[in-house]
């Protein structure tokens, strides 16, 4: 977030209290960011780059990639669309209960994912809702490599949403409306109009959306059933190699999740800069 | 807005947005509030009432109060020297923020648990003042502290940026000195942008389970959040146990979302007529 202050910023020199604020905070915040962050590429290296390619190419591994993949997959689509959907009703409409609909679409990253992983399997576990009429039909959605698929598009579905809505809602109606009085029909406004004005903030989203789905932990712990080899995720396997105590195998895998974070913020960066300069 | 309507596609949107929301939401919420309203409610209060799930939610809501208070002071001092002044650093320091946002929440764990248990780096420097961080009650606070970070200097930030500076000045020419005029020209200003943040940090650390399990030590009765004990009677095949602490959860974290929301826009009100 480049906020751009009313106020010029000021420079430190000569200033021994602004420097020590400033050395509290930035020191405070930074070790906290650094230190998780040197220790995954620090473990993960700690007997050299053989050991650790030798880790990340492990079949167990690369199996729990394919499934991580699959997955963020299956989220990233269904999220997007759900994301631009759900912005564009809440942002270019005015109707009773919008505050709650905003709630109510972001409620899955306010609560534990482990909650949304049980509620799931309440519903199409064997003990659930429609779990035993499913398998009467042949279909079954627990422990499973589906039940993996569908509880990361629930916990990550409102990542997009979330940074696309402050710019439409920022942005107002006056362009789709021009638009619309001008001729144009609901889809040309939405990939002409609309669609351009919010897309650096969805690309941000969608790597968010992204990294996030390739990390869910919780409530996939609760639906896979953890079988080695067959359903664990890159966060599951994390959790077996680290408490197989085998630490550099653990924060080798940690370490490709880390990276996808970081290219994550890079693009977040660059996106506002771009915002920022094609503003001013 | 407009009226009539010149905008297209309410219908279909909206029309997405709630099949979507009550496939994925409200069916397996509503399934786990079925399953929890299947018990008497003498069952219920003995499921969510021994003694156990009463450790952990001690445990989860005093780590998270602990967790937010220390966001709270730390966001607002990040936020006021990323805005305020310049230093060597600042642009790297502002994009690295986000950070918790995008690192999944086990990596983070295990990177702190090692990083702070007693033979590792940090915990290492506290070892020898008897000070444990890892596999104790600090390690959970610490956990729940990076995973919120992000949320009270993201939503100061912009706020920080917005004053208007005649409101320093004003004060500056009345006599106050700076700490009387951050104290009582500025953060009434940012009130209701803390609490916005906190009330994200503090939810967000309630239901924070991946980044806290490395590093808890899980020991029931002294280290176990609750979300944690819902898992566990899930392995346990203990399902309506499960069913009946998740749905405490979920209640309390409802009720903390509403409340804050009406105090939100209270203390808005209050501040701008």
């Amino acid at each position: 977030m480049s906020a751009v202050s009313r106020l010029p910023r000021v420079p430190l020199r000569g200033h021994p209290r602004r420097l020590a604020l400033v050395l509290a905070g930035a020191g405070a915040t930074g070790l906290l960011i650094a230190l998780p962050l040197g220790a995954v590429f620090y473990y993960a290296l700690r007997d050299g780059w053989r050991a650790y390619l030798g880790h990340l190419s492990a079949a167990d591994t690369l199996h729990a990639l394919g499934l991580s993949l699959l997955a963020a997959g299956v989220a990233l689509p269904v999220n997007t669309a759900f994301g631009l959907a759900a912005a564009w009703a809440v942002a270019k409409f005015t109707f009773r209960g919008r505050r709650l609909l905003i709630s109510l679409i972001e409620l899955p990253l306010s609560i534990s994912p482990i909650i949304i992983g049980v509620a799931y399997l309440f519903v199409f576990g064997m003990q659930g809702l429609l779990g035993p009429w499913l398998d009467a039909c042949g279909v079954r959605l627990a422990f499973n490599v589906a039940s993996i698929v569908i509880v990361t598009t629930i916990v990550t579905s409102p990542c997009v949403f979330r940074e696309v809505l402050p710019l439409m809602l920022a942005q107002g109606v006056h362009e789709e409306q021009t638009a619309v009085i001008l001729g144009a029909g609901g889809w040309q406004t939405f990939w002409r109009v609309t669609l351009p004005n919010v897309k650096w903030a969805l690309v941000y989203g969608v790597c968010l959306s992204f990294a996030r789905s390739l990390g869910e932990f919780g409530s996939v712990a609760v639906v896979s059933g953890s079988v080695r080899g067959e359903t664990n995720t890159l966060t599951l396997q994390i959790d077996l190699l680290y408490h197989d105590r085998v630490q550099t195998a653990a924060f080798a895998v940690a370490s490709v999740l880390t990276s996808i974070a970081l290219v994550t913020l890079l693009v977040k960066t660059w996106v506002e800069r771009r915002e920022s300069s094609s503003s001013s | 807005m407009p009226r009539p309507r010149v905008i297209p596609g309410l219908g279909l949107t909206l029309g997405t947005t709630l099949v979507f929301l009550a496939l994925a939401t409200l069916l397996p919420l509503g399934a786990l509030v079925l399953k929890t309203a299947g018990l008497s409610w003498s069952q219920f209060w003995d499921y969510a009432t021994d003694a156990r799930a009463l450790s952990t939610y001690r445990v989860t809501l005093v780590s998270a109060g602990i967790a937010t208070s220390l966001n709270i002071v730390l966001g607002v001092l990040t936020a006021w020297i990323l805005v305020r002044y310049e230093f060597p650093g600042r642009r790297l320091l502002d994009s690295a923020i986000d950070l918790p946002f995008a690192l999944p929440t086990a990596v983070a764990g295990i990177a702190l648990a090692t990083l702070t248990v007693p033979r590792g780096p940090v915990g290492a420097l506290f070892a020898p003042f008897d000070i444990k961080i890892a596999y104790a009650f600090p390690g959970i606070i610490l956990a729940m502290t990076f995973t919120s970070l992000p949320f009270i200097v993201r939503t100061v930030q912009p706020v920080l940026a917005d004053l208007e500076p005649q409101l320093e000045e004003a004060a500056a020419i009345l006599g106050a000195g700076p700490v009387t005029t951050f104290r009582r020209v500025i953060l009434p200003e940012l009130a209701p942008a803390i609490l916005a943040g906190a009330t994200l940090s503090l939810v967000r650390s309630l239901g924070e389970f991946g980044a806290v399990v490395f590093i808890a030590g899980n020991l029931p009765f002294q280290t176990e959040i609750s979300s944690l004990l819902v898992y566990i009677r899930m392995d346990e095949f203990d399902y309506v146990g499960a069913a009946a602490l998740a749905t405490v959860i979920l209640a309390f974290a409802l009720v903390v979302l509403v409340s804050m929301n009406v105090l939100q826009s209270r203390l808005y009100r209050r501040f701008h007529g």
